[in-house]
C-alpha cells in the first residue's frame, strides 16, 4: 500500500513539475513574441536609412512610426503635457465621458429593454423603429451631436450612450423574453403574485443576458467617445489623435492608440470583477470567447 | 370541506369529461384530453402511465390550474379550479428550482411568496433541508449540486407550503437508477407523514406500480383513460424490494398488456411523423 501511494505521489508531483513548465514556456513564448515584433519593427525602419530622409529605410517611419519614437512621444506627453494641456487631464476627460455613456446607456437599455420584453403590445408597435434605428450605423450621430451639443463633453456622452444602448437593449429585452417556463409555472405553483414573479424570476433570469452585454457595451463606450472626441472637441485621447493625424505624427497616433489599449484591458477587468460578484451563482457566464 | 355527493367524502382531485384542445402558432389545433375522467381519494397515491404524448402532463397542468380546460370540470377538494391552485404542490420534470437562490433560499422561497416573513420562512426552511437530507447545503448554489440533490432541494420546495395535493411530472426520470431508488423511497417516507393525495406522471410502469395505490392507464394522445388497476401490495413498502413480489408481477404484466397497445400506437405515429 505505501509503495503504491508513494508510486501515485511521485506521479502527481511529475506532473505538476510538467504542468509548471509547460506555463513558463507559455509566458516565455507570450514575452518572446512581442520582443520580437518590436525588434523586427525597430530594426525595419531604422536598417538601410541615408541621412534625414527616411524614405530610404526598409519601411519608412514617417508613415509608419518606430517603437523607439512611440516611447518618446509617450514621455514627452508625460512630461511636457500635450497641445491640449497636460496628458493626465486628457485620459481623465476621456474616461469621464465613457463610463457616464456607459451608465446612462446601460440604465436606459435595461429599462426599456425590460419594459418592451414585459409588453407584447409596445415591442409590437416600437419595433420597426427599434430596428431602423438599430440598422443605421450611429456613428453618424457623432456629427449631430457635435452640431447640436457642441464641443464639450455632452456630445461625446450622447454618442457613447447611443451606442451602448442598443446592445444592452437588446440583450435586456432578450433575457426577459427568454426566461424558462417552467421557473415561471414553479414560482406561480409557490404562490408568486406579478410582482414577486418580476422581482424574482423575470429579474434574474435577464440579469444573466443582462451582464453578458455589459463586455461589449463597455468597449463601445470607449468608442463612442473617442469618435466624439475625433469629430470635435477640447480635450481628450482623440482629440489627441486627431492632432497627431493632422501633423502626420505617427508615433503620435501609435502612443494615443497604447493609451487606449490600457484603459481599455483594465475596464474589461473591472467588468470582469463586477460580472464575478453579480452573478456568483452562474458557473462559466462569460460568454466571449476568451482565449 | 363541503360533504361530497353521496360518497361520503369530497375527492380531492376529481376531473370530469375534461377536453384540452391546444392551437399551436400555425394555427392548428390539436386535441390533448379527450373526456377524461379522472378522481384521486384524499390521501391516495395515483400513478398515471401512458405512452410519450399522451396528455399526461396536461393532466397535472389541468389539476394545477396553470391551464384552464377547454370543455369539462375540473375540481380539487371540492371546490372548482380557477387560477393557480394554492392547495397543490408541484414537481417538475426538468429542474425548476432557482439557480440564482442558494438551497435555503429555493426552499423558503414558497412561505416567502405566500407572505411568511423573511426570518420565519427561513427557519421553516432549515427544518426542510434537513428533512430531505440536505443539512450543510444551505449556502450552495444548484450548479454545485448533484442532479439527485437537485431534486431533494425541489421536494422541500415543494412540500413546505403543506400541499393537500401534490402533482408530480415524471420528476426522477433524469437520475440514475440507485439515485432514483433512493428518491422514490424519500418520496413515500415523506408522503407518509404528510397525508397529502399524489397524482404521479410517469412513463415507468415500474416506478407507478412501486410507489402508487392505483394506477391509471392513459390511452396514446387524445389521451383518455384506458383502464385503471389497484396496487394492494402492503406499506410500508422498500422501493428496491417491492419488484420481486409476486403480486408485483402479476400486476405489471396485467397492466403492460393494456399499456403495450397503446406505446405501439404512438410508436407508429412518431415513426409515420418522422418520416412524413
Amino acid at each position: 500500500m505505501g509503495g503504491l501511494e508513494r508510486a501515485s505521489g511521485d506521479q502527481d508531483a511529475v506532473r505538476a513539475r510538467a504542468h509548471a513548465r509547460r506555463r513558463l514556456l507559455v509566458f516565455a513564448l507570450r514575452i518572446g513574441l512581442g520582443v520580437f515584433i518590436l525588434a523586427s519593427w525597430e530594426a525595419l525602419t531604422s536598417l538601410r536609412c541615408e541621412g534625414k530622409d527616411t524614405a530610404t529605410c526598409v519601411i519608412d517611419p514617417f508613415f509608419f512610426g518606430k517603437p523607439s519614437g512611440i516611447w518618446a512621444q509617450l514621455v514627452t506627453w508625460a512630461r511636457n503635457g500635450t497641445a491640449q494641456g497636460p496628458l493626465w487631464e486628457q485620459i481623465v476627460v476621456t474616461l469621464e465621458e465613457t463610463v457616464l455613456g456607459f451608465l446612462i446607456g446601460v440604465a436606459l437599455g435595461i429599462v426599456f429593454g425590460v419594459v418592451l420584453g414585459r409588453s407584447r403590445m409596445l415591442s409590437d408597435v416600437l419595433g420597426p423603429y427599434i430596428k431602423a434605428l438599430n440598422a443605421m450605423p450611429r456613428v453618424v450621430l457623432g456629427s449631430i451631436f457635435t452640431i447640436a451639443l457642441g464641443l464639450e463633453m455632452p456630445s461625446k456622452v450622447a454618442l457613447a450612450v447611443v451606442l451602448v444602448f442598443f446592445v444592452v437593449f437588446f440583450n435586456a429585452f432578450q433575457g426577459v423574453r427568454e426566461v424558462d417556463r417552467d421557473l415561471v409555472a414553479n414560482a406561480r405553483i409557490l404562490g408568486a403574485d406579478e410582482r414577486r414573479l418580476f422581482t424574482d424570476v423575470v429579474l434574474p433570469s435577464a440579469l444573466s443576458w443582462i451582464i453578458a452585454s455589459l463586455h461589449t457595451s463597455l468597449g463601445f463606450a470607449l468608442v463612442g467617445a473617442i469618435v466624439g472626441e475625433y469629430l470635435g472637441a477640447r480635450q481628450g485621447i482623440g482629440l489627441m489623435i486627431a492632432t497627431a493625424q493632422g501633423s502626420f505624427n505617427s508615433n503620435g497616433v501609435y502612443a494615443a492608440m497604447l493609451i487606449l489599449a490600457v484603459i481599455a484591458i483594465l475596464a474589461e477587468a473591472l467588468v470582469t470583477r463586477l460580472e464575478s460578484v453579480l452573478i456568483r451563482w452562474r458557473p462559466n457566464a462569460i460568454t466571449d470567447v476568451t482565449i | 370541506m363541503r360533504a361530497g355527493d353521496g360518497t361520503g367524502s369530497v375527492a380531492a382531485i376529481e376531473l370530469r369529461g375534461v377536453t384540452k384542445r391546444f392551437v399551436n402558432p400555425a394555427g392548428h389545433a390539436f386535441t390533448a384530453l379527450r373526456d377524461l375522467d379522472l378522481t384521486v381519494a384524499p390521501g391516495e397515491f395515483c400513478a398515471i402511465v401512458g405512452p410519450t404524448g399522451c396528455g399526461k402532463s396536461t393532466t397535472l397542468a389541468l389539476i394545477s390550474g396553470l391551464e384552464p380546460p377547454s370543455r369539462g370540470e375540473v375540481r380539487v377538494l371540492g371546490h372548482p379550479v380557477h387560477g393557480v391552485e394554492r392547495s397543490a404542490g408541484y414537481m417538475f420534470q426538468r429542474d425548476a428550482i432557482f439557480p440564482w437562490k442558494n438551497v435555503l433560499d429555493n426552499v423558503a422561497v414558497g412561505p416567502r411568496f405566500r407572505g411568511v416573513g423573511r426570518s420565519d420562512a427561513e427557519s421553516r426552511a432549515r427544518e426542510w433541508v434537513v428533512r430531505v437530507g440536505l443539512a450543510g447545503f444551505e449556502r450552495y448554489y444548484p450548479h454545485q449540486l448533484s442532479g439527485g440533490m437537485r431534486k431533494r432541494v425541489a421536494l422541500a420546495q415543494t412540500l413546505i407550503n403543506g400541499p393537500r395535493v401534490l402533482l408530480m411530472d415524471e420528476p426522477f426520470s433524469a437520475l440514475d437508477v440507485q439515485t432514483r431508488l433512493l428518491m422514490e423511497n424519500e418520496l413515500l417516507d415523506l408522503w407518509s407523514t404528510t397525508g397529502a393525495s399524489v397524482a404521479f406522471v410517469t412513463h415507468d410502469l415500474e416506478e407507478a406500480i412501486a410507489l402508487s395505490d392505483r394506477v391509471v392507464v392513459i390511452t396514446a394522445g387524445p389521451g383518455t383513460v384506458k383502464g385503471e388497476y389497484r396496487v394492494d401490495i402492503p406499506r410500508p413498502r422498500s422501493i428496491a424490494e417491492v419488484r420481486f413480489e409476486p403480486r408485483f408481477v402479476e400486476l405489471y404484466e396485467e397492466i403492460w398488456k393494456d399499456l403495450r397497445d397503446e406505446v405501439l400506437v404512438s410508436y407508429e405515429r412518431t415513426k409515420h411523423s418522422v418520416a412524413s
